[in-house]
């Protein structure tokens, strides 16, 4: 496979940055994991896999059977890319090794969102690199159903690394639904896994993840997005099944006038899960805006739920908004929310809450003839309920069934 | 007669340890609205809570019968679904639950996207089916919100905390209708199948509904029972000052 596009420059700085340790969450020591070995790619039709894993995919958002209602799919299993098509002009869905083979100028595209050398672990995807995918719609395509992209962890104690490139061309729309999920229930595994978002003028992304991992799979996500000029950028992440460690701090810089950024995040974490998550945004246009909005819940892990907008020009607005919900006495929930301006006439807020479900709350809804569990749940339920403008319904409908489909393990 | 479908005996009721109601005593039949009058902390939310059956109103004597059934130790979701119902003075809000969600569980398994949307017209909520309970309501749409649940569960007790403060004048008149026909005021009062006793402060409300018989509450006991109207009278004229010393002096020398 050519890597000309991973210039001398980026392995040399990732080289020096093997030991650098992230700037949040625990350290994790690449020595216990399997050392990936290079695997062919291969096609595979992905209705033929086994039921089991199907199974699993279908829980990180991603049908393999049926899809009629899918723009395109990608599918890597390990480290290998199996399986990757399209099924709309104007939109293009590969390996990324293949993209690189293809076009050039990727390679103008290639850690300019994150930095190389952030820390050990994007250093270790430049440097033990398999794969991941590339989509990207043509200027002025609009996909009307999903790209849908599954990162499967079959093999136990394996590190995944992948490196996902995504354009949307000018005035453009795509919708993406990543499912990351393993194979096992329980066998450990280290998914790092880099992803690069161009949004070019007027074009529109969504970005839904879904993270199914199992209680033993450690995770680094690290992703950069830079929004032109009107651009948007809606990021929603659905994390609601247990996960030993994950750590990511996705960054979003607009810098095109009235470029928007959304990120929101509905966070679940059960005994023995520690999750460092939080979003970024930088405005450095003239009247861009974002929204960041966070749900926590814990029945006995640790979050801690960060979240950082930077204003540095005229007119820009960012909301941050972080809840979190106790409903286990030994769970803590750390909210870190910051903001900084740089200039006057920015307009920047924060709100933070963290706690129990309100006795007041429950007895209201037991007052209409709920039972104490009943209302509870109903409380649940609202709380993680984000109201997502600009979703398409569709993938409205499918995130809120991840979400309903795990609430009762909650209760 | 009509039977007696709530009684209320001796009812003794603390709140954090400090007593609030002292041997109230209280009868109504199905098709009955009674007023409670009375100064502020008087007890009338306190009787309306301890009704309900919300665990922070803890009855230490007496008893509460409703429907020939002694509920004074039944739990609060139990009293919802034997018909008791409570329009809130200040309800909480409710992050993420929609109206909908509310009004669906009301309806427990009643429940038509029609019916839905048909209670929602009458109480000029159609707008307010997908926003968050109470999530930035005024004090109009509080009062309607409360009462298009009550609608949707109909119970046969309804218990309504002040349903005219905070409400202009536009609002009050609709507040009435809810109420009359939650109360079936339209059906003759041997057809009734439900009652309503309502805390009123200024009386306002009174001016859209009729009510039967009218009570004074002060110091936590019911001070007097008389018509409501009159009752109504003699506050606007004389105020609660009125009604407390006049309650007082009976209690000297009554002893």
């Amino acid at each position: 496979m050519a890597k000309t596009t991973s210039s001398d420059t980026h392995k040399n700085k990732a080289r020096a940055a093997v030991a650098k340790p992230a700037a949040f969450g625990e350290d994790i020591d690449f020595d216990i994991y399997v050392s990936p070995v290079k695997e062919q790619p291969s096609e595979v039709e992905p209705s033929k896999l086994p039921a089991r894993d199907k199974a699993r995919m279908l829980e990180a958002g991603v049908v393999v059977d049926n899809r009629s209602q899918r723009a395109g799919t990608f599918i890597q299993m390990n480290n290998a890319a199996i399986h990757s098509s399209v099924r709309q002009e104007g939109v293009e869905v590969m390996a990324v090794s293949q993209a690189l083979e293809k076009y050039d100028w990727l390679s103008d595209y290639w850690w300019k969102a994150v930095a190389v050398d952030t820390d050990k672990f994007t250093a270790n995807v430049e440097l033990n690199q398999h794969n991941g995918y590339f989509v990207r719609t043509l200027p002025g395509s609009k996909t009307i159903y999903p790209v849908q992209a599954c990162l499967y962890l079959a093999k136990a104690g394996l590190v995944q690394n992948v490196h996902n490139i995504i354009i949307a061309e000018e005035n453009s729309e795509l919708h993406i639904i990543t499912g990351c999920t393993s194979a096992s229930n329980e066998e450990a595994g280290l998914h790092l896994g880099v992803s690069e978002f161009y949004i070019k003028k007027g074009a529109k992304v969504t970005f839904t993840m879904i993270h199914n991992w199992n209680p033993e799979i450690a995770v680094r996500p690290r992703t950069g997005v830079i929004i032109e000029e009107n651009g948007l950028f809606l990021s929603n992440y659905v994390l609601m099944k247990p996960v030993r460690s994950l750590q990511m701090y996705p960054a979003a810089r607009c810098v095109g006038e009235n470029a928007v950024v959304r990120f929101n995040s509905i966070l679940t974490a059960g005994p023995g899960s520690s999750l460092d998550v939080g979003s970024r945004v930088i405005l450095d246009a003239k009247a861009t805006k974002t929204e960041i909005i966070s749900r926590a819940i814990t029945t006995g892990g640790r979050i801690i739920a960060r979240g950082y907008i930077e204003g540095n020009a005229p007119d820009v607005k960012g909301h941050l908004e972080c809840r979190g919900l106790i409903l286990a006495g030994e769970g803590i929930i750390h909210a870190i929310p910051e903001l900084k301006g740089t200039l006057a006439g920015i307009d920047l807020s924060h709100e933070a809450a963290v706690g129990k479900i309100a006795e007041e709350e429950v007895e209201y809804l037991m007052a209409r003839g709920l039972t104490r569990s009943e209302a509870a749940a109903t409380i649940v339920r609202g709380f993680l309920r984000v109201d997502i403008q600009g979703l398409p319904p569709l993938l409205g409908a499918e995130l809120k069934r991840a979400v309903d489909a795990s609430e009762k393990d909650l209760m | 007669m009509r039977d007696v479908a709530l009684s209320i005996e001796q009812l003794t009721v603390e709140v954090e340890g400090r007593e609030i109601l002292h041997s109230v005593n209280l009868e109504m039949r199905l098709g009955d609205t009674q007023v409670l009058f009375g100064p502020n902390g008087s007890g009338k939310t306190t009787l309306l809570m301890a009704i309900m059956g919300f665990p922070k109103y803890r009855v230490t004597k007496g008893k509460i019968t409703f429907k020939g059934q002694d509920i004074t130790m039944l739990p609060l979701d139990e009293r919802a679904r034997l018909g008791i119902g409570m329009s809130f003075q200040r309800p909480p809000v409710v992050r993420g639950v929609k109206m909908r969600d509310m009004v669906t569980a009301c309806l427990r398994g009643r429940e038509s996207e029609e019916g839905i949307n048909q209670l929602a017209e009458q109480a000029n909520l159609t707008d307010f089916l997908d926003r968050e309970m109470n999530y930035g309501f005024s004090g109009g749409e509080i009062k309607r919100s409360e009462l298009m649940q009550l609608l949707a569960q109909r119970p046969t007790l309804t218990l309504i905390d002040e349903p005219e403060s905070g409400v202009d004048l536009v609002n009050i008149a609709l507040i009435g209708d809810l109420i009359n026909t939650l109360l079936e005021k339209d059906c003759p009062i041997p057809e009734r199948r439900c009652m309503g006793l309502i805390i009123t402060h200024t009386g306002h409300i009174l001016d859209y509904i009729n009510a039967r018989t009218g009570y004074v509450m002060c110091d936590g006991v019911i001070g007097c029972e008389g018509d409501p109207r009159e009752i109504l009278a003699t506050i606007r004229e004389k105020g609660y000052q009125e009604c407390v010393s006049c309650f007082r002096r009976r209690r000297t020398s009554g002893g």
